[in-house]
Protein backbone atom coordinates (compact mmCIF):
# COMPACT_ATOMS: atom_id res chain seq x y z
CA UNK A 1 0.00 0.00 0.00
CA UNK A 2 2.81 2.38 0.99
CA UNK A 3 3.36 3.35 -2.77
CA UNK A 4 -0.24 4.08 -3.89
CA UNK A 5 -0.97 7.16 -4.75
CA UNK A 6 -2.24 8.98 -1.61
CA UNK A 7 -6.04 9.10 -1.04
CA UNK A 8 -6.16 12.25 1.33
CA UNK A 9 -3.43 14.67 1.62
CA UNK A 10 -2.70 17.26 3.56
CA UNK A 11 0.54 19.67 2.71
CA UNK A 12 2.17 21.64 5.48
CA UNK A 13 -0.83 22.57 7.30
CA UNK A 14 -0.62 25.50 9.21
CA UNK A 15 -2.95 27.08 11.17
CA UNK A 16 -3.04 30.16 13.28
CA UNK A 17 -5.69 32.03 15.73
CA UNK A 18 -4.10 35.53 15.43
CA UNK A 19 -0.22 35.00 17.14
CA UNK A 20 -1.11 31.29 18.23
CA UNK A 21 -0.41 28.62 15.77
CA UNK A 22 -2.21 25.65 16.61
CA UNK A 23 -1.25 23.97 13.25
CA UNK A 24 2.38 23.85 12.64
CA UNK A 25 3.39 22.30 9.55
CA UNK A 26 1.64 19.07 9.73
CA UNK A 27 1.93 16.90 6.71
CA UNK A 28 -0.18 13.53 6.32
CA UNK A 29 -1.25 10.55 3.49
CA UNK A 30 -4.03 8.45 3.51
CA UNK A 31 -4.51 6.03 0.98
CA UNK A 32 -7.66 4.78 -0.22
CA UNK A 33 -9.64 2.57 2.64
CA UNK A 34 -7.45 3.21 5.03
CA UNK A 35 -8.21 4.35 8.61
CA UNK A 36 -6.34 6.64 10.94
CA UNK A 37 -6.70 7.31 13.99
CA UNK A 38 -5.63 10.57 15.50
CA UNK A 39 -4.87 10.77 19.55
CA UNK A 40 -3.50 13.52 21.87
CA UNK A 41 -4.06 16.01 24.73
CA UNK A 42 -6.89 18.62 24.54
CA UNK A 43 -6.27 21.65 22.36
CA UNK A 44 -3.33 19.92 20.64
CA UNK A 45 -4.85 20.36 17.32
CA UNK A 46 -7.12 17.28 16.41
CA UNK A 47 -10.48 18.60 15.72
CA UNK A 48 -8.92 22.07 13.75
CA UNK A 49 -6.72 19.28 11.77
CA UNK A 50 -9.68 17.38 10.96
CA UNK A 51 -11.81 20.36 10.25
CA UNK A 52 -9.38 21.81 7.73
CA UNK A 53 -9.78 17.88 5.74
CA UNK A 54 -13.17 19.99 4.75
CA UNK A 55 -12.24 23.22 5.19
CA UNK A 56 -14.68 23.78 7.33
CA UNK A 57 -11.40 25.06 9.54
CA UNK A 58 -9.70 26.86 6.73
CA UNK A 59 -6.09 26.58 6.64
CA UNK A 60 -3.72 29.57 6.96
CA UNK A 61 -1.50 28.16 4.88
CA UNK A 62 -0.83 24.62 3.24
CA UNK A 63 -2.84 22.12 0.75
CA UNK A 64 -5.36 19.72 1.47
CA UNK A 65 -6.01 17.29 -1.65
CA UNK A 66 -8.91 14.60 -2.04
CA UNK A 67 -7.96 12.44 -4.71
CA UNK A 68 -7.01 15.06 -8.09
CA UNK A 69 -8.85 17.61 -6.37
CA UNK A 70 -7.41 20.52 -4.25
CA UNK A 71 -10.20 21.11 -1.74
CA UNK A 72 -8.69 24.41 -0.16
CA UNK A 73 -7.93 25.79 -3.96
CA UNK A 74 -7.52 29.38 -3.82
CA UNK A 75 -10.73 30.66 -6.11
CA UNK A 76 -13.08 33.57 -6.16
CA UNK A 77 -15.84 33.81 -3.51
CA UNK A 78 -18.65 32.17 -5.73
CA UNK A 79 -16.49 29.99 -7.17
CA UNK A 80 -15.31 28.73 -4.26
CA UNK A 81 -18.19 28.44 -3.10
CA UNK A 82 -19.77 26.12 -5.53
CA UNK A 83 -15.86 23.89 -5.42
CA UNK A 84 -16.24 23.42 -1.83
CA UNK A 85 -19.68 22.57 -1.73
CA UNK A 86 -19.53 19.77 -4.27
CA UNK A 87 -16.30 18.75 -2.38
CA UNK A 88 -17.53 18.37 0.44
CA UNK A 89 -20.48 16.16 -0.74
CA UNK A 90 -17.78 13.34 -1.21
CA UNK A 91 -16.59 13.91 2.70
CA UNK A 92 -18.52 12.21 4.93
CA UNK A 93 -18.18 14.16 8.71
CA UNK A 94 -19.53 13.49 12.30
CA UNK A 95 -19.47 15.50 15.06
CA UNK A 96 -19.35 14.93 18.87
CA UNK A 97 -22.53 16.66 19.39
CA UNK A 98 -24.34 14.69 16.42
CA UNK A 99 -25.95 17.81 15.40
CA UNK A 100 -29.02 16.11 13.76
CA UNK A 101 -31.38 18.72 12.39
CA UNK A 102 -34.40 18.58 14.96
CA UNK A 103 -37.20 20.11 13.37
CA UNK A 104 -36.64 16.75 10.38
CA UNK A 105 -37.71 13.46 11.40
CA UNK A 106 -35.04 10.75 10.90
CA UNK A 107 -36.03 9.78 7.50
CA UNK A 108 -35.62 13.98 6.62
CA UNK A 109 -32.72 13.95 8.15
CA UNK A 110 -30.94 11.70 5.82
CA UNK A 111 -32.59 12.76 2.65
CA UNK A 112 -32.97 16.10 3.04
CA UNK A 113 -29.02 16.79 1.44
CA UNK A 114 -29.03 13.73 -1.31
CA UNK A 115 -32.63 15.21 -2.37
CA UNK A 116 -31.35 18.97 -2.90
CA UNK A 117 -28.32 18.07 -4.12
CA UNK A 118 -28.66 15.16 -6.25
CA UNK A 119 -32.47 15.51 -7.27
CA UNK A 120 -33.55 11.92 -6.82
CA UNK A 121 -37.15 11.38 -6.38
CA UNK A 122 -39.05 11.03 -3.37
CA UNK A 123 -38.86 6.75 -3.64
CA UNK A 124 -35.41 6.90 -4.35
CA UNK A 125 -34.73 9.21 -1.26
CA UNK A 126 -36.92 6.77 0.66
CA UNK A 127 -35.70 3.56 -0.28
CA UNK A 128 -31.95 5.49 0.59
CA UNK A 129 -32.98 6.41 4.26
CA UNK A 130 -34.33 2.87 4.38
CA UNK A 131 -31.01 0.98 2.91
CA UNK A 132 -28.64 3.52 5.20
CA UNK A 133 -30.96 3.19 8.69
CA UNK A 134 -30.58 -0.62 8.37
CA UNK A 135 -26.99 0.13 7.91
CA UNK A 136 -26.87 1.54 11.10
CA UNK A 137 -29.23 -1.06 12.81
CA UNK A 138 -32.15 1.77 12.88
CA UNK A 139 -35.01 0.94 10.77
CA UNK A 140 -37.52 0.82 13.14
CA UNK A 141 -36.99 4.85 13.63
CA UNK A 142 -37.17 6.44 10.59
CA UNK A 143 -40.42 8.53 11.75
CA UNK A 144 -39.32 9.22 15.39
CA UNK A 145 -37.55 12.37 15.61
CA UNK A 146 -34.09 13.01 17.01
CA UNK A 147 -35.49 14.68 20.33
CA UNK A 148 -37.08 10.97 20.88
CA UNK A 149 -33.81 8.99 20.12
CA UNK A 150 -31.45 8.12 22.79
CA UNK A 151 -27.93 9.57 22.66
CA UNK A 152 -26.50 6.34 20.64
CA UNK A 153 -29.23 6.02 18.42
CA UNK A 154 -28.72 10.05 17.70
CA UNK A 155 -24.98 9.45 16.44
CA UNK A 156 -26.12 6.55 14.29
CA UNK A 157 -28.60 8.43 12.08
CA UNK A 158 -25.83 11.26 12.20
CA UNK A 159 -23.69 8.49 10.17
CA UNK A 160 -26.43 7.13 8.40
CA UNK A 161 -27.20 10.86 7.18
CA UNK A 162 -23.26 11.56 6.41
CA UNK A 163 -23.27 7.72 4.33
CA UNK A 164 -25.94 8.63 2.31
CA UNK A 165 -24.52 11.05 0.39
CA UNK A 166 -21.60 8.49 -0.48
CA UNK A 167 -18.75 10.24 0.98
CA UNK A 168 -15.39 8.89 -0.38
CA UNK A 169 -13.91 9.45 3.25
CA UNK A 170 -15.26 9.67 6.70
CA UNK A 171 -14.36 11.92 8.90
CA UNK A 172 -15.25 11.29 13.04
CA UNK A 173 -14.58 14.12 15.39
CA UNK A 174 -15.31 12.26 19.24
CA UNK A 175 -17.87 10.39 17.97
CA UNK A 176 -18.69 8.87 21.49
CA UNK A 177 -17.61 11.23 23.77
CA UNK A 178 -21.07 12.75 24.48
CA UNK A 179 -22.54 9.59 24.93
CA UNK A 180 -23.03 7.65 28.16
CA UNK A 181 -20.68 4.69 28.76
CA UNK A 182 -23.06 1.79 27.94
CA UNK A 183 -24.04 3.85 24.30
CA UNK A 184 -20.80 4.12 22.86
CA UNK A 185 -20.11 0.23 22.10
CA UNK A 186 -22.96 0.58 19.75
CA UNK A 187 -21.81 3.50 17.76
CA UNK A 188 -18.22 1.70 17.80
CA UNK A 189 -19.62 -1.08 16.26
CA UNK A 190 -21.34 0.64 13.16
CA UNK A 191 -17.64 2.08 12.37
CA UNK A 192 -15.86 -1.27 12.72
CA UNK A 193 -18.58 -2.54 10.44
CA UNK A 194 -17.34 0.97 8.06
CA UNK A 195 -13.85 0.01 8.68
CA UNK A 196 -14.77 -3.92 7.28
CA UNK A 197 -16.17 -2.37 4.68
CA UNK A 198 -12.89 -0.36 3.58
CA UNK A 199 -14.30 2.82 3.98
CA UNK A 200 -11.54 5.61 3.86
CA UNK A 201 -11.72 6.81 7.55
CA UNK A 202 -9.81 9.42 9.69
CA UNK A 203 -11.08 9.00 12.99
CA UNK A 204 -10.33 12.15 16.04
CA UNK A 205 -10.81 9.74 19.32
CA UNK A 206 -10.08 9.55 23.30
CA UNK A 207 -10.70 5.56 23.07
CA UNK A 208 -7.51 4.19 23.12
CA UNK A 209 -9.27 0.60 23.06
CA UNK A 210 -11.12 1.70 19.96
CA UNK A 211 -8.20 3.19 18.01
CA UNK A 212 -6.33 0.28 18.49
CA UNK A 213 -9.01 -2.28 17.63
CA UNK A 214 -9.66 -0.39 14.55
CA UNK A 215 -7.00 1.65 12.76
CA UNK A 216 -4.31 1.00 10.41
CA UNK A 217 -2.29 4.16 11.97
CA UNK A 218 -2.30 6.08 14.88
CA UNK A 219 -1.28 9.54 15.28
CA UNK A 220 -0.45 11.27 18.18
CA UNK A 221 -0.54 15.26 17.96
CA UNK A 222 0.46 17.53 20.96
CA UNK A 223 0.69 21.23 20.58
CA UNK A 224 -0.08 21.57 16.59
CA UNK A 225 2.82 18.53 15.73
CA UNK A 226 2.18 15.07 15.05
CA UNK A 227 4.96 14.25 17.73
CA UNK A 228 4.75 10.70 16.61
CA UNK A 229 2.75 7.79 14.23
CA UNK A 230 2.80 4.33 13.41
CA UNK A 231 1.08 1.15 13.40
CA UNK A 232 -1.18 0.81 16.52
CA UNK A 233 1.14 -2.23 17.78
CA UNK A 234 4.21 0.16 17.65
CA UNK A 235 3.23 2.80 19.18
CA UNK A 236 1.01 1.58 22.18
CA UNK A 237 3.30 -1.04 22.62
CA UNK A 238 6.50 0.77 22.20
CA UNK A 239 6.23 4.43 21.95
CA UNK A 240 9.89 6.30 20.50
CA UNK A 241 8.92 9.75 21.86
CA UNK A 242 8.51 10.48 25.95
CA UNK A 243 5.25 13.21 25.60
CA UNK A 244 3.32 9.68 23.62
CA UNK A 245 4.73 7.58 26.78
CA UNK A 246 3.53 10.09 29.22
CA UNK A 247 0.10 10.91 27.47
CA UNK A 248 -0.57 6.71 27.40
CA UNK A 249 0.41 6.93 30.44
CA UNK A 250 -1.94 8.92 31.89
CA UNK A 251 -4.70 7.63 29.91
CA UNK A 252 -3.87 4.41 31.02
CA UNK A 253 -3.65 5.74 34.76
CA UNK A 254 -7.40 7.29 34.01
CA UNK A 255 -9.21 4.18 32.56
CA UNK A 256 -7.37 2.29 35.38
CA UNK A 257 -9.55 4.71 37.69
CA UNK A 258 -12.35 4.83 36.35
CA UNK A 259 -14.97 3.25 37.93
CA UNK A 260 -15.57 -0.70 36.30
CA UNK B 1 -80.70 54.87 29.92
CA UNK B 2 -79.58 51.96 31.57
CA UNK B 3 -78.04 49.32 30.20
CA UNK B 4 -80.39 47.28 27.99
CA UNK B 5 -78.52 44.68 25.53
CA UNK B 6 -81.65 43.57 23.50
CA UNK B 7 -80.89 47.05 21.20
CA UNK B 8 -77.69 44.78 19.65
CA UNK B 9 -79.85 41.53 18.18
CA UNK B 10 -81.31 43.59 15.24
CA UNK B 11 -77.50 44.79 14.46
CA UNK B 12 -76.05 41.43 15.14
CA UNK B 13 -75.71 41.38 11.19
CA UNK B 14 -73.81 44.16 11.08
CA UNK B 15 -71.74 43.42 13.88
CA UNK B 16 -70.60 39.93 12.73
CA UNK B 17 -70.03 41.57 9.48
CA UNK B 18 -67.17 43.62 11.41
CA UNK B 19 -66.13 40.80 13.29
CA UNK B 20 -65.39 38.74 10.16
CA UNK B 21 -63.50 42.11 8.44
CA UNK B 22 -61.62 41.81 11.93
CA UNK B 23 -60.58 38.58 11.08
CA UNK B 24 -59.68 38.47 7.82
CA UNK B 25 -57.88 41.62 8.16
CA UNK B 26 -56.15 40.18 11.09
CA UNK B 27 -54.98 36.86 8.98
CA UNK B 28 -53.75 38.95 6.50
CA UNK B 29 -51.46 41.02 8.21
CA UNK B 30 -50.79 38.31 10.58
CA UNK B 31 -49.55 36.48 7.40
CA UNK B 32 -47.93 39.22 5.87
CA UNK B 33 -45.74 40.16 9.35
CA UNK B 34 -44.65 36.65 9.42
CA UNK B 35 -43.24 36.12 6.40
CA UNK B 36 -42.59 39.72 6.32
CA UNK B 37 -40.51 39.35 9.52
CA UNK B 38 -38.68 36.42 8.41
CA UNK B 39 -37.97 38.46 5.35
CA UNK B 40 -36.44 41.57 7.15
CA UNK B 41 -34.83 38.87 9.42
CA UNK B 42 -32.99 37.48 6.56
CA UNK B 43 -32.25 41.11 5.01
CA UNK B 44 -30.69 42.62 8.53
CA UNK B 45 -28.67 39.22 9.23
CA UNK B 46 -27.41 38.79 6.12
CA UNK B 47 -28.10 40.87 2.73
CA UNK B 48 -25.03 43.02 1.41
CA UNK B 49 -24.97 46.53 3.32
CA UNK B 50 -26.63 48.62 0.06
CA UNK B 51 -29.72 46.60 0.85
CA UNK B 52 -29.56 45.95 4.84
CA UNK B 53 -29.20 49.42 5.47
CA UNK B 54 -32.56 51.07 4.13
CA UNK B 55 -33.91 47.64 5.52
CA UNK B 56 -32.81 48.65 8.47
CA UNK B 57 -33.57 52.53 8.16
CA UNK B 58 -37.27 51.53 7.24
CA UNK B 59 -37.96 48.87 10.18
CA UNK B 60 -36.42 51.98 12.77
CA UNK B 61 -39.28 54.03 11.06
CA UNK B 62 -41.59 51.80 11.65
CA UNK B 63 -40.67 50.93 14.88
CA UNK B 64 -40.72 54.52 16.26
CA UNK B 65 -43.66 55.95 14.41
CA UNK B 66 -47.35 55.40 15.76
CA UNK B 67 -49.03 52.53 13.69
CA UNK B 68 -52.25 55.21 13.43
CA UNK B 69 -50.00 57.65 11.78
CA UNK B 70 -48.53 55.05 9.30
CA UNK B 71 -51.87 54.22 8.05
CA UNK B 72 -52.33 57.52 7.53
CA UNK B 73 -49.41 58.12 5.56
CA UNK B 74 -50.38 54.49 3.98
CA UNK B 75 -54.14 55.21 2.80
CA UNK B 76 -54.25 59.03 2.70
CA UNK B 77 -50.33 59.78 1.91
CA UNK B 78 -49.79 57.97 -0.61
CA UNK B 79 -52.90 58.85 -3.19
CA UNK B 80 -51.26 61.99 -3.30
CA UNK B 81 -48.55 60.62 -5.05
CA UNK B 82 -50.52 58.45 -7.20
CA UNK B 83 -50.68 55.25 -5.37
CA UNK B 84 -54.24 54.54 -4.38
CA UNK B 85 -54.55 51.82 -2.19
CA UNK B 86 -57.75 50.27 -1.27
CA UNK B 87 -58.51 51.03 2.64
CA UNK B 88 -58.46 46.70 3.51
CA UNK B 89 -55.15 46.47 1.60
CA UNK B 90 -53.79 49.93 2.91
CA UNK B 91 -54.50 48.20 6.14
CA UNK B 92 -53.26 44.92 5.78
CA UNK B 93 -49.83 46.32 4.66
CA UNK B 94 -50.06 49.23 7.16
CA UNK B 95 -50.53 46.55 9.68
CA UNK B 96 -48.59 43.81 8.52
CA UNK B 97 -45.17 45.80 7.99
CA UNK B 98 -45.29 47.21 11.74
CA UNK B 99 -45.71 43.96 13.45
CA UNK B 100 -43.19 42.32 10.49
CA UNK B 101 -40.68 44.60 12.06
CA UNK B 102 -41.40 43.55 15.57
CA UNK B 103 -41.40 39.44 14.41
CA UNK B 104 -38.21 40.20 12.86
CA UNK B 105 -36.41 41.14 15.83
CA UNK B 106 -37.76 38.35 17.42
CA UNK B 107 -36.81 36.14 14.16
CA UNK B 108 -33.47 37.74 14.00
CA UNK B 109 -32.66 36.57 17.75
CA UNK B 110 -33.67 33.42 17.01
CA UNK B 111 -31.44 32.47 14.17
CA UNK B 112 -28.92 33.58 15.88
CA UNK B 113 -29.77 31.56 19.16
CA UNK B 114 -29.34 28.37 16.57
CA UNK B 115 -26.60 26.68 17.51
CA UNK B 116 -23.39 26.73 15.35
CA UNK B 117 -23.65 22.97 14.87
CA UNK B 118 -26.49 23.11 13.09
CA UNK B 119 -24.71 24.91 10.45
CA UNK B 120 -21.98 23.02 10.33
CA UNK B 121 -23.84 19.87 10.13
CA UNK B 122 -25.79 21.12 6.74
CA UNK B 123 -23.02 23.01 5.06
CA UNK B 124 -20.88 19.64 5.78
CA UNK B 125 -23.31 17.98 3.64
CA UNK B 126 -22.32 20.60 0.78
CA UNK B 127 -25.22 22.13 1.27
CA UNK B 128 -24.33 26.23 0.16
CA UNK B 129 -25.27 28.78 3.22
CA UNK B 130 -28.44 30.02 1.88
CA UNK B 131 -29.42 26.35 1.22
CA UNK B 132 -28.58 25.41 4.98
CA UNK B 133 -30.45 28.61 6.43
CA UNK B 134 -33.48 27.90 4.40
CA UNK B 135 -33.93 24.17 4.87
CA UNK B 136 -32.10 24.14 8.18
CA UNK B 137 -31.66 27.47 10.50
CA UNK B 138 -34.53 29.00 9.40
CA UNK B 139 -36.94 26.54 10.34
CA UNK B 140 -35.80 25.39 13.58
CA UNK B 141 -35.78 29.63 14.31
CA UNK B 142 -39.15 30.20 13.57
CA UNK B 143 -40.19 27.32 15.52
CA UNK B 144 -38.20 28.41 18.77
CA UNK B 145 -40.09 31.89 18.37
CA UNK B 146 -43.54 30.77 18.42
CA UNK B 147 -44.42 32.15 21.64
CA UNK B 148 -43.51 35.21 21.37
CA UNK B 149 -44.64 36.01 17.71
CA UNK B 150 -48.02 34.34 18.76
CA UNK B 151 -48.19 37.62 21.13
CA UNK B 152 -47.37 39.57 18.38
CA UNK B 153 -50.25 38.17 16.91
CA UNK B 154 -52.65 39.15 19.74
CA UNK B 155 -51.52 42.96 19.37
CA UNK B 156 -52.37 42.73 15.82
CA UNK B 157 -55.53 41.68 16.65
CA UNK B 158 -56.28 44.20 19.09
CA UNK B 159 -54.39 46.95 16.98
CA UNK B 160 -56.57 45.92 14.02
CA UNK B 161 -59.07 48.25 15.34
CA UNK B 162 -57.10 51.19 14.15
CA UNK B 163 -58.02 50.30 10.65
CA UNK B 164 -61.16 51.67 11.64
CA UNK B 165 -60.17 55.40 11.25
CA UNK B 166 -59.08 54.94 7.71
CA UNK B 167 -62.57 53.41 6.55
CA UNK B 168 -62.45 49.37 7.44
CA UNK B 169 -65.76 48.40 8.58
CA UNK B 170 -63.90 45.97 10.43
CA UNK B 171 -65.55 45.61 14.51
CA UNK B 172 -64.87 48.82 15.92
CA UNK B 173 -66.29 50.97 12.97
CA UNK B 174 -69.40 48.24 12.87
CA UNK B 175 -70.16 49.06 16.41
CA UNK B 176 -70.18 52.89 15.37
CA UNK B 177 -72.28 52.49 12.90
CA UNK B 178 -74.65 50.71 15.10
CA UNK B 179 -73.89 53.51 17.98
CA UNK B 180 -74.98 56.26 15.33
CA UNK B 181 -77.99 55.02 14.64
CA UNK B 182 -79.33 54.26 18.53
CA UNK B 183 -77.13 55.94 20.60
CA UNK B 184 -76.46 53.10 22.65
CA UNK B 185 -72.75 52.73 23.05
CA UNK B 186 -72.21 51.19 26.06
CA UNK B 187 -74.19 48.07 24.61
CA UNK B 188 -72.13 48.31 21.49
CA UNK B 189 -69.10 48.61 22.32
CA UNK B 190 -69.77 45.82 25.12
CA UNK B 191 -70.78 43.53 22.06
CA UNK B 192 -67.58 44.60 20.18
CA UNK B 193 -65.51 43.83 23.58
CA UNK B 194 -67.33 40.29 23.48
CA UNK B 195 -66.19 39.68 19.76
CA UNK B 196 -63.03 40.62 20.45
CA UNK B 197 -62.64 38.40 23.20
CA UNK B 198 -64.35 35.23 21.26
CA UNK B 199 -61.83 35.87 18.21
CA UNK B 200 -58.62 35.84 21.15
CA UNK B 201 -59.78 32.77 22.28
CA UNK B 202 -59.93 31.66 18.82
CA UNK B 203 -56.32 32.71 18.10
CA UNK B 204 -54.70 31.57 21.09
CA UNK B 205 -56.07 28.00 21.02
CA UNK B 206 -55.03 28.09 17.45
CA UNK B 207 -51.35 29.23 18.75
CA UNK B 208 -51.81 26.40 21.20
CA UNK B 209 -52.58 23.84 18.77
CA UNK B 210 -49.06 25.16 16.72
CA UNK B 211 -47.36 24.98 20.08
CA UNK B 212 -47.83 21.60 20.26
CA UNK B 213 -47.59 20.64 16.89
CA UNK B 214 -43.94 21.29 16.99
CA UNK B 215 -43.03 20.33 20.44
CA UNK B 216 -41.77 17.30 19.13
CA UNK B 217 -39.51 18.86 16.48
CA UNK B 218 -37.63 20.79 19.00
N1 LIG C 1 -12.05 29.65 16.88
C1 LIG C 1 -10.91 29.61 17.61
N2 LIG C 1 -10.31 30.76 17.99
C2 LIG C 1 -9.17 30.72 18.71
N3 LIG C 1 -8.55 29.59 19.10
C3 LIG C 1 -9.09 28.43 18.76
C4 LIG C 1 -10.30 28.37 17.99
N4 LIG C 1 -10.60 27.08 17.79
C5 LIG C 1 -9.63 26.36 18.40
N5 LIG C 1 -8.73 27.16 18.99
C6 LIG C 1 -7.54 26.73 19.71
O1 LIG C 1 -6.81 25.87 18.88
C7 LIG C 1 -6.20 24.84 19.65
C8 LIG C 1 -6.55 23.49 19.08
O2 LIG C 1 -7.94 23.26 19.23
P1 LIG C 1 -8.64 21.92 18.80
O3 LIG C 1 -10.08 22.09 19.01
O4 LIG C 1 -8.18 21.55 17.44
O5 LIG C 1 -8.05 20.89 19.84
P2 LIG C 1 -8.41 19.37 20.05
O6 LIG C 1 -7.14 18.61 19.95
O7 LIG C 1 -9.50 18.96 19.14
O8 LIG C 1 -8.89 19.35 21.56
P3 LIG C 1 -10.07 18.51 22.26
O9 LIG C 1 -9.50 17.16 22.53
O10 LIG C 1 -10.34 19.25 23.50
O11 LIG C 1 -11.23 18.49 21.32
C9 LIG C 1 -6.67 25.04 21.08
O12 LIG C 1 -5.65 25.68 21.78
C10 LIG C 1 -7.87 25.93 20.94
O13 LIG C 1 -8.00 26.75 22.07
MG1 LIG D 1 -11.55 18.45 19.42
Amino acid sequence: MTDAKPFVEIRQARKCYGDLEVLKNISLKVNKGQIIAIIGPSGSGKSTLLRAINDLDPLTDGEVWLEDTQVNKKLPHKQYENHINKVRQNIGMVFQHFNLFPHLSVRENITLAPKMLKGISDAEADRLAEEQLEHVGLSDRIDYYPSQLSGGQKQRVAIARALAMQPKVMLFDEATSALDPELVEEVNLVMKRLAEEHMTMIIVTHEMAFAESVADRILFMDGGVVVEEGPPEQLFRAPKHERTKEFLAKHLRANALAPA
Amino acid sequence: MGLDLTVVPPFAGLILQGALWTIAITASAGVLSFFGGIGFAICALYAPAIIRYPIKAFAWLFMTTPLLLQLFLIYFGLVQIGIDIPAFFAGMIGLGLHFAVYNSDIIQTGILAIDKGQHEAGRTLGLSRGQTLRKIVIPQAVRDVVPPIGNNMIALLKDSALVSVIGVVELVHASQLAISETFRPFEFYLAAAACYYVVNLLLEFTLHRIERRIALTR
